[in-house]
């Protein structure tokens, strides 16, 4: 870690008061936004790319680039769409900022809607957290009351509404086509691409869709500069970032630093694995890229370095577990997420996941059959590829990587229940908290 | 049933109104449903419909595939434990059982004084929080059995139960108000952020890190 200079997204959380607007601009809130609306929204834009940064919800695809592809000749209102669905299990960063600093992300909305030709934005947030919808709403309110939103945006000629906007209750919808569907009041189903949302999204308007976090990091850009955000991360991962750490971790929490940090770095932030503990595996960004072992630890976490690893940088949620762990359990509690979660349209997912969680429960209660791991692979081979959307890639990645590092514990399930070999009182961190 | 009274049908035109397109507006309508119902009536999903223009099965399409949505009465309040992978290791399912032992209910069951609804619910983005209960979609953060069950004792007795990172629990109802997109002006109750929020940030500042120079 030979730059670090963070924190930026996080310095401001836990002051008093944070998310009220007058907290956010005595730190020094909306320059950037002010900076940006004296500039052409395409030399906006140019700033944006030249930063290098990539989205920050999984897919990792360049900010600016994806801005570009919106046809400013389609004669269509302009849309951008901010996904808050955070739900990818590990995943808990995007709460915690829009609690702590909601106007850090509508800042960011404010330039990036000036620099597509937007006037209509929303946050699509999901309906399961009402305080952060409150912490939304409220700030959104002060934004119109300080003519930050509106008619004429101080002074400057430019008009943004910003909807917020709840959901109820899908982890598709955090997959971006699935997500325009339900923001249009349809069953939250994805869509099949082309055509992509920059061309047709929302209403079939050209539509640009970006995590909390790569909006929430725009303003910092604008005031500082592209060259900046670029002397920070990896070749082609620039910037900073927050990685989730979650688990059987000391200290467990949000860490911001540049992309490349390494595991065994983080965790030395974190205090390591929790005392008298040692490292079993660990999802560098949720539950949908396969897992690591202590091998992987020196790794850089950044895009490149990940895809190298066989895995995916995803959303930075770390999810670290220990040797008193049963991969067996957390992979079935894993696949009946996938299961809950599947929205039924294609039916390798909508069946499959079904079937990874039947076999997955004979094998934690060693009820398993000879061959029954083999089979477990077979319907991941079945599913992959074949569906609309990513979240069967993810249903079967989790399953696929832990048979590839632990296939003997899969196997023990021929013989051994899960609680057996891996007493679950030991993995919590109270006593006593078995089933 | 009930019908749909003239206050809250002014405000379903509303949230319509709220959009681009009107449709853009079925899933706060359907919160709104709720906060006034207790849940999505017939009657109220024909309301919407013919507000809509949509059939009423293009509307239960909807309500009926997004886990939030109620088909019948609940409880007073709603709580969730976190049954994910990471929350049930670290003492999730722990969690669950002490609180459905305690309520005598299970999963997706309604305690018979009408005062709890009881689900396990997946990934609550609070991980780095686990064990996590939701309650009325608030976090309580870091739970025990003990102290969940503690929790539910409280509100059964009518004492107040203040989540740190959220506002002070009321009802399932009217936080589904607030999920219809209608603010209670409660945004200034909680703290900012919870200890682990704050970790990475504390680690830097230990280490002299400094982020913009501003």
């Amino acid at each position: 870690m030979s730059v670090v200079p963070t924190p930026v997204l996080t310095a401001n959380w836990g002051q008093e008061r944070s998310w009220k607007l007058k907290k956010y601009l005595a730190g020094g809130g909306f320059k950037a936004a002010k900076k940006a609306l004296g500039l052409s929204p395409e030399e906006v834009m140019g700033i944006v790319k030249d930063s290098g940064l990539r989205g920050r919800g999984g897919a990792g695809f360049p900010t600016g680039v994806k801005w570009s592809f919106v046809p400013q000749d389609n004669p269509n209102p302009k849309y951008l769409v901010v996904n808050a669905d955070e739900s990818e299990p590990g995943t808990c960063k995007d709460m915690p900022l829009l609690l702590a600093s909601p106007h850090t992300l509508l800042e960011g909305i404010v330039i990036s809607s000036y620099a597509i030709h937007c006037h209509t934005a929303f946050v699509y947030v999901r309906g399961e957290v009402a305080h952060v919808a409150r912490r939304l709403q409220g700030a959104v309110a002060e934004l119109y009351e300080a003519g930050w939103l509106g008619k004429d945006i101080q002074g400057s000629g430019f008009d943004l509404d910003i909807i917020v906007h709840s959901g109820a209750g899908a982890y598709i919808c955090g997959e971006e086509t699935a997500l325009l569907d339900s923001l249009e009041g349809r069953r939250g189903q994805p869509r099949l691409r082309p055509p992509f949302p920059a061309v047709a999204g929302l209403y079939a308007s050209p539509t640009v869709i970006n995590n909390v976090e790569s909006i929430a990091t725009v303003p910092s850009i604008l005031r500082n500069g592209a060259e900046w955000f670029q002397s920070m991360g990896t070749e082609k991962s620039k910037g900073f970032t927050i990685y989730s750490l979650s688990g059987h971790v000391a200290n467990p929490g949000q860490y911001e630093a540049p992309l490349g940090t390494t595991f065994a770095e983080l965790l030395e932030l974190a205090g390591g694995i929790r005392a008298g503990h040692e490292l079993k595996f660990f999802t560098p960004g949720g539950s949908s890229t396969p897992i690591l072992t202590p091998a992987d630890v020196d790794l850089p976490l950044d895009y490149e370095g990940m895809v190298g690893a066989g895995t995916m940088l995803g959303t930075k949620a770390l999810q670290v577990f220990d040797e008193t762990t049963s991969i067996v359990r957390t992979t079935l509690r894993w696949s009946e997420f996938y299961k809950h979660e599947s929205c039924g349209k294609c039916t390798p997912c909508r069946e499959g996941t079904w079937w990874l969680v039947q076999l997955l429960k004979k094998l934690e209660a060693g009820q398993g059959q000879e061959g029954d791991v083999d089979k477990l692979l077979a319907v991941c081979d079945d599913i992959n590829g074949l569906s609309f959307c990513a979240l069967a890639g993810g249903a079967v990645a989790c399953v696929t990587s832990a048979v590839k590092h632990f296939r003997p514990e899969f196997e023990l399930g021929y013989t051994t229940p899960a609680w057996e070999a891996y007493p679950y009182e030991r993995s919590a961190l109270f006593a006593g908290g078995a089933k | 049933m009930s019908a749909i009274d003239e206050r809250t049908m002014a405000e379903l035109q509303e949230i319509a109104q709220r959009y681009p397109q009107p449709r853009s507006g079925l899933m706060p309508m359907l919160h709104l449903l709720q906060s006034v119902e207790g849940y999505v009536s017939d009657a109220g999903a024909e309301a919407v419909a013919e507000l809509l223009g949509l059939t009423v099965a293009q509307v239960l399409g909807v309500a009926t595939f997004y886990t939030q949505y109620r088909r019948q009465p609940g409880g007073k309040h709603q709580v969730g434990i976190c049954a994910t992978a990471l929350c049930a290791v670290m003492g999730g399912d722990a969690v669950y059982q002490a609180v459905s032992d305690h309520l005598g209910i299970e999963d997706g069951q309604t305690s018979e004084d009408g005062l709890f609804s009881l689900e396990r619910v997946e990934c609550n983005a609070a991980c780095d929080f686990a064990p996590v209960m939701m309650l009325n979609w608030e976090f309580m953060d870091n739970m025990t059995p003990e102290k969940a069950v503690k929790i539910l004792e409280d509100l059964a007795a009518g004492r107040e139960v203040q989540p740190r990172r959220g506002a002070k629990i009321t009802s399932w109802q009217e936080n589904e108000r607030v999920l219809a997109g209608f603010y209670d002006g409660r945004a200034d109750e909680g703290i900012s952020a919870g200890e682990p929020s704050l970790r990475g940030k504390k680690a830097a500042e230990e280490r002299g890190w400094k982020g913009e120079s501003k």
